[in-house]
């Protein structure tokens, strides 16, 4: 077992990261060992990050321990960068994680700042020219090469020609230089996209009532909704952040199916969200900032109301789903869209009914002809004992299902649907001869005999749907 | 143009299911008057066997009127156990799938909570919430809230109790459905979907009366069968399984 991190009062003792763990104990025999969990460390990451959120939307991280805040245009309220950064590192210190934090123009010069030390220096540009090699992030080995040519500095390396660099060291290393010059842009990949429209409230003093936070959430909606309606938009992907003084971030989504500007509907739908949480809202110690975003906004032109007032049925209903889609899940609340398979399971689908609807072609029925599709479909179908299947290709004269026996009076078939062969070379898929049967007390059933007496010798019969 | 047609719709709401599309026979004024618009109604199968007669009942019913959209309430339980819907089957009763939205709920709780949030919606045209079994839950309190909802907002709430027993309720009317042999084809097929309805309450009024109809598609319709004028129930030959004497003749009211 080898040490995988160090804190700072072990690294005082000599411990460095790769010694064994034997080596260690020996030297520092009280030592406090925790065994190395890297994906609770990168949620851990994840989780400050959402914490960051309060300072920019751009957050990105830098595995294992590392976050790039892009803070162009954010610190106004901070009055500056150093108290910004000086906040960062007064919130990480309450919750005890030691932080060092460092400016740069791109994220690859901030970044090399932070982690590396070198000689000071006045200025941004002199700074990085004083870091050591190691700061161009190369392999070990390369960085031991450029050492041993006498190179220790960053600013050693960029005096070189890079034709010499890049036929030694490979490519990386001279993208690596051009960062750190700012030559070559690094990009961020920013954890979530920064959203169209937001609206934000801090907070002097914490909340600590959920009927507060949602009163300024009302307040949030209002103005965010007359930003939309300056943009003859209407918001469909809402999301409100809760951002708590002890670091933790609560986060409730909404989405509605038609673009809204109506505060009261959203009111309900986040109310419907937090009632329907598996553990209640916790304000701990209070939000000391509220923040709602807009993540997706589309075209909602200024509806006229109907003459007796009121909103029109199309919005009730389409209100009515959102409400259900809030409570229940997207998944839930669905409509049909026909699909082009000719397997009956497969013919159609069921899709949110939150999402924008397709185009959709539904086979019209031929006049005259009875219902041939069952209203309820059994899938799978289901395994049915046939007695007395006449002729070969005819239908059963009688089948016992769930312990009833059914004699058949009329019957119609076979209606013969053949397996998808393109789809599987495996195996040969039986052919259904499908049935519509109506029993002698009136009941209509839709059975089918998998397989052709040519393709198996005892063919199974199966039920597969109820007609009305 | 448009508002004075959605004002007529909303005085036409306090009227009886459509009624400006004048009755054509008896039969069909009769299930008009007694399904009015703006209430709850219960359709039983009484034998679970008949389920899939009732629900198809019931779409037909909602088509019939013109009562759309239709939201569909119904367990998780009953997609596993009684098949899921088929939209295809549907389009065959003549719905059109764009008009219809299901929602699958968890449990019997969550199916009563969805509807009583659904039918104070004034946008929906018809509920449909299936239950099955015994369904205990389902009692006067929850029918009492269903149908005050419905009277306020305006939608028609048909309530589906397959393979239960008659429970008391606060439904304007409740209805039996069985099905029965349809007429034929030339061929000798199955032919359209037929029905025997019984009124079996019905809140100030005589309940009672028996139909076989057949449901046209294509004209959106309840054609009676013949020899099916509303009779005393003892010469009826529908519903030869179940025991006449379980419904009493009518006219009478029965509470509960």
């Amino acid at each position: 077992m080898r040490i995988a991190a160090v804190d700072l009062a072990a690294a005082q003792l000599g411990l460095v990261p790769g010694l064994t763990l034997a080596d260690a104990r020996a030297r520092v025999p009280q030592l406090d060992v925790f065994a190395s969990d890297p994906h609770a460390d990168l949620d851990w990451l994840e989780r400050l990050a959402d914490g960051c959120a309060r300072y920019t939307p751009t957050v990105a991280l830098a595995p294992p321990d590392g976050l790039i805040l892009d803070i162009a245009g954010c610190v106004h309220e901070f009055e500056g960068e150093r108290p910004l950064a000086a906040d960062v590192e007064a919130r990480m210190a309450r919750r005890g994680i030691a932080a060092r934090h460092a400016f740069g123009d791109t994220p690859a010069i901030a970044h090399a700042l932070a982690r590396f030390a070198g000689a000071p220096a006045p200025d941004e540009r002199r700074a990085i020219r004083r870091l050591p090699v190691a700061a161009l992030g190369l392999d070990d080995e390369a960085s031991v090469a450029l050492t041993r040519a006498g190179l220790k500095t960053v600013g050693d390396v960029m005096d070189r020609p890079l034709a010499g660099i890049a036929a030694r060291f490979g490519a990386g290393a001279v993208t690596a230089i051009r960062r750190l010059s700012g030559e070559a842009k690094t990009p961020v990949v920013a954890r979530r996209n920064i959203a169209p429209i937001a609206a934000e409230r801090r907070f002097a003093e914490p909340i600590a009532h959920s009927d507060v936070a949602l009163a300024v959430l009302a307040e949030l909606a209002g103005e965010a909704i007359e930003t939309l309606e300056r943009r003859h938009e209407g918001g469909r992907r809402w999301e409100v952040r809760l951002f708590r003084t002890d670091g933790a971030v609560q986060s409730l989504r909404v989405e509605t199916g038609q673009p809204t500007r109506d505060v009261a509907l959203l009111m309900r739908l986040f109310r419907e969200r937090i009632d329907s949480l598996a553990d209640p809202l916790d304000p701990g110690f209070g939000y000391d900032l509220i923040r709602l975003d807009i993540a997706l906004a589309e075209r909602l032109d200024a509806t006229q109301l109907k003459l007796e007032g009121g909103q029109s049925q199309t919005a009730e209903m389409a209100a009515l789903v959102d409400q259900l889609s809030t409570r229940l899940g997207r998944s839930r609340i669905r409509r049909f869209a026909p699909r082009d398979r000719h397997i009956p399971e497969q013919a159609e689908l069921m899709l949110p009914a939150t999402a924008a609807p397709a185009v959709e072609s539904w086979p019209t029925p031929e006049p005259g002809e009875p219902p041939l599709r069952p209203i309820h479909l059994f899938d799978p179908p289901q395994r049915i004992e046939s007695m007395m299947a006449e002729v070969p290709d005819g239908p059963p004269r009688r089948f016992r299902w769930r312990r009833t026996v059914h004699e058949v009076a009329r019957a119609e078939g076979p209606e013969r649907i053949a397996g998808e062969w393109w789809r599987r070379h495996d195996a040969p898929i039986p052919t259904r001869d499908y049935f519509r049967v109506e029993d002698q007390r009136g009941r209509r059933f839709w059975i089918f005999r998998h397989g052709l007496y040519s393709e198996t010798e005892t063919p199974a019969w199966y039920l597969h749907g109820l007609f009305a | 143009m448009r508002e004075s047609s959605a004002l007529i719709e909303s005085l036409r709401r306090a009227a009886p299911f459509g009624v400006s599309a004048g009755a054509r026979d008896p039969v069909e004024a009769w299930l008009r008057q007694g399904l009015a618009r703006a209430q709850l109604h219960e359709l039983y199968a009484l034998d679970a066997q008949d389920a899939a007669a009732a629900t198809g009942f019931a779409v037909a019913l909602a088509i019939a009127a013109g009562a759309l959209p239709l939201l569909w309430i119904r367990t998780d339980d009953a997609e596993r156990r009684h098949g899921r819907i088929l939209g295809a089957g549907l389009v065959e009763l003549g719905m059109a799938p764009t008009a219809l939205v299901i929602a699958s709920v968890a449990d019997e709780a969550g199916l009563l909570r969805a509807a009583a949030d659904a039918a104070r919606c004034a946008g929906l045209g018809t509920l449909v919430v299936e239950s099955h079994d015994r369904a205990p839950r389902i009692d006067l309190t929850a029918t009492r809230r269903l149908m005050l909802a419905a009277e306020a907002s305006g939608v028609t709430v048909l309530l589906l109790r397959l393979g239960a027993e008659p429970t008391p309720s606060a439904a304007t009317t409740r209805w039996g459905v069985t099905a029965i042999p349809s007429t034929p084809l030339p061929t000798d097929a199955p032919g359209h979907p037929s029905f025997a309805v019984e009124l079996l309450r019905r809140r100030g009024g005589p309940a009672g009366a028996r139909w076989r109809v057949e449901w046209k598609r294509d004209d959106r319709y309840f054609a009676p069968i013949a020899d099916s004028a509303p009779l005393s129930g003892a010469r009826l030959p529908v519903a030869a399984d179940r025991a006449a004497a379980r419904h009493p003749r009518a006219p009478v009211r029965r509470a509960g």
